[in-house]
């Protein structure tokens, strides 16, 4: 009795998997059904992924495609590492270029994609930033983006301000906007990523004074707390606290509010990516022309450039079971077929990666102040994570500890190179 | 494995036990599949550079690392008068509840639930609402200080208040649990402790200090233990409400070890639950020897 019941149970277990079995080969035979995961730090960034889902199944009716949201931030990347040591990694997913592609061990992971075709499309620039061991692995998603402040116009108007070259304008102006009533800096730690800005976006700055200094940092012989070039960045997040040029709820105010206060003209600076313009035209179009962008201003008015950011990237892993869908679909993205659709959907944003894609002519004001800086010849630089494949991951809590007074700007570049000496370690990289 | 297959005859014959051996075996599989090889494999992998795809072993590099973070020492700390606050509160603080609530009140079924009720909550939940009512300029506690012209301060944005604000909040959501175990101990005292001492002319003070309060002492070990515990290995609700924020000043252990494994430095965060593994242990194995024989001595 109880040998049948078990044999019973175990025959309609197996007839169960056959079945579900058949199914799914029924399923693949006919549709294929891709998925792809993207972050949703900025909303735009989905709006965007399912633009070019749709378009993309309306020219292929046999593949459809589902977008997957994670979070952001060191969440986000948690995931990402984590579902592709499981194999449980989507067929295609959206990652950043440069030192974060590093970190999730590419040449084990992902499917190289030198050989596309497709790959021709892309400009070198940013492929230099997907490439691990002479492989070239991703496509770009997005557009380039600049790291520096973005700006309230009519404040800059009504008090008649000009767009500061220096950082002794940029603090001189802070002066009068404060003296006006207005919130000089904006800043959100509760959303920790966005505190970093002063320290990273001001890498072009480093870069003019020191050309050499990410093979140095790279190669364990520069330090942010002993470079001088380098530690102006925390020193200059410390002065701004120091002048009580912030909002009064930095420390609990999120990114939404930040784009509020900007956007409202409660506060005239956000240092921020410029990616951050989509949620001004999504949230307050109104306001879409208010907001302006300028570089993180350095020492001297002649070196004034702006430190840029590539775009993230989109990647397939080597356990995708549709990998030839998967190409076809990266194929689309990097063409000019794809960049408008990414600017029907949200609009221009900065520069794409991919040659001859164009821009309209009327783009929004924080990218219409972008572009100029790409254009001019030595008007970017990278910023530093494009540059070597060491990012510490307490930056954040640091720039927030700096970024409120809890600790010093010397303490906590210093405490960074710690946070980056573990991480070259991870890394396995040479020298540390 | 083979050990408690091997041991189950021998312990059949001696005692003469009800099961037979194969009895034990999905008990003993579940048991080294779940709980014996994830610890054995999380103490090899504590011993190595891990990246998810591959380990290299690297001795206690690990472990020498995780000493050294800079900000271990103030996660140990922050620990330390985490456990000890919310333990100390819950204790006081549920013990006074459960003497009001056995008492002979209104209502005391319903106001026994009520103060039950938060330990059913969802702890991120529960996190989630309280950072939204602590927000400085617009959560409900400052808005309804304020209509009393008094300036709230920044209940978690505050460097030198977030961990206080979090563990009152701990405290809040577990002080049901702890009047619960109270309870129990405080109504299986016989009541004719308390006729003696009326017949010897007690008062209530006296009644409290000198019998409920030492034949609760089951009680308040249990929960001394039990509040400890939670409070050492502590992690949702801090990173529900501050993510161990602003910066690293309410960061504990655990939320340090989060950020780690968040960051990528697996064979680090393995090491150090390690560490926090035998931080427990060395605290509450004493802790409840010592406070279980004063408890048998009463």
């Amino acid at each position: 009795m109880r040998s049948r019941s078990t044999f019973t149970l175990l025959g309609g277990f197996a007839a169960g998997l056959m079945l579900s079995a058949s199914f799914v080969g029924t399923a693949m035979a006919q549709d294929v059904t891709l998925s792809f995961l993207v972050d949703n730090t900025d909303a735009s960034t989905v709006t965007v992924a399912q633009a070019l889902a749709d378009a993309f199944t309306a020219k292929n009716p046999g593949v459809a495609i589902e977008v997957e949201t994670r979070p952001g931030g060191g969440e986000g990347d948690n995931i990402v590492k984590t579902r592709l040591a499981t194999g449980e990694m989507a067929d295609v997913f959206l990652y950043n270029a440069g030192s974060l592609f590093q970190a999730i061990n590419p040449q084990q992971n992902l499917m190289p994609l030198t050989a596309e075709p497709f790959e021709a499309n892309v400009i070198d620039t940013f492929q230099k930033t997907v490439t691990a061991g002479g492989d070239v692995y991703g496509v770009p998603f997005a557009t380039a983006m600049g790291g520096g402040v973005m700006y309230n116009k009519k404040i800059y108007a009504d008090l008649g301000l000009t767009v500061p070259k220096t950082w002794d304008e940029f603090m001189a102006n802070n002066e009068k906007i404060k003296a006006a009533g207005k919130v000089a800096v904006i800043q959100s730690f509760a959303d920790t990523w966005t505190s970093q800005l002063f320290v990273l976006g001001d890498f072009y700055n480093v870069l003019a004074s020191e050309p050499d200094f990410p093979e140095k940092y790279t190669g364990n012989q520069a330090k942010y707390a002993t470079d001088a070039a380098a530690i102006k960045g925390f020193e200059r997040q410390e002065a701004v606290f120091k002048a009580g040029y912030l909002n009064e709820d930095f420390a609990a105010a999120k990114f939404d509010d930040a784009i509020r206060m900007l956007a409202t003209g409660e506060g005239a600076h956000y240092p921020m990516l410029t990616f951050a313009a989509g949620s001004v035209v999504t949230n307050y179009p109104e306001n879409q022309a208010d907001v302006g962008f300028f570089a993180l201003p350095g020492d001297d008015a002649a070196h004034n450039g702006l430190t840029a950011w590539m775009p993230s990237s989109l990647y397939i892993p080597k356990t995708t079971e549709h990998a030839d869908q998967a190409k076809a679909f990266l194929a689309f993205v990097a063409s000019t077929e794809g960049c408008d659709v990414q600017t029907a959907a949200v609009g221009a944003t900065g520069p794409y990666m991919i040659k001859d894609c164009t821009l309209p002519a009327d783009v929004p004001a924080v990218v219409a102040d972008l572009l100029p800086y790409f254009q001019r010849d030595g008007g970017t630089a990278p910023a530093l994570e494009f540059l070597s494949p060491i990012k510490g991951p307490a930056l954040e809590q640091i720039t927030v500890e700096v970024g409120s007074g809890i600790r010093s700007a010397a303490d906590g570049a210093a405490l960074y190179d710690e946070d980056v000496k573990k991480q070259a370690q991870q890394l396995g990289l040479a020298g540390w | 494995m083979n050990e408690a297959t091997a041991a189950a005859p021998r312990s059949k014959r001696r005692t003469n036990s009800a099961y037979p051996s194969w009895f034990y075996l999905p008990a003993a599989i579940i048991y080294a599949a779940l709980f014996l090889f994830p610890t054995l494999a999380s103490l090899f992998f504590s011993l190595t550079r891990w990246t998810l795809f591959d380990a290299t072993f690297i001795g206690f590099d690990n472990f020498v690392q995780f000493f050294r973070e800079p900000f271990l020492v103030k996660g140990l700390v922050n620990t330390l008068i985490y456990a000890v606050m919310t333990s100390g509160l819950k204790v006081v603080l549920g013990f006074l509840l459960a003497v009001l609530l056995t008492s002979q009140i209104m209502a005391r079924g319903y106001l026994r639930s009520v103060l039950f009720f938060p330990v059913l909550v969802s702890t991120v939940g529960v996190g989630i609402t309280f950072t939204v009512m602590m927000h400085p300029t617009t959560g409900v506690i400052n808005e309804t200080l304020g209509l009393f012209g008094i300036k709230g301060p920044g209940w978690l944005t505050d460097p030198n208040l977030a961990l206080f604000s979090v563990a009152l909040v701990d405290v809040w959501k577990g002080v049901g649990l702890a009047t619960v175990i109270y309870i129990a101990g405080i109504v299986s005292i016989p009541q004719e402790y308390y006729e003696a001492s009326r017949i010897d002319g007690a008062n209530a003070w006296d009644n409290f200090w000198n019998i409920t309060l030492p034949l609760a002492k089951p009680a308040t070990v249990t929960v001394i233990i039990l509040s400890l515990i939670g409070g050492l290995r502590s992690f949702d609700l801090i990173w529900a409400m501050t993510k161990g924020g602003p910066g690293f000043t309410s960061d504990v252990i655990a939320s340090v070890i989060y950020k780690q494994y968040q960051a990528g430095f697996y064979g680090l965060s393995t090491a150090g639950n390690v560490v926090l593994f035998i931080m427990v242990a060395i605290i509450i194995i004493p802790l409840s020897g010592f406070l279980n024989r004063q408890g048998d001595g009463a």
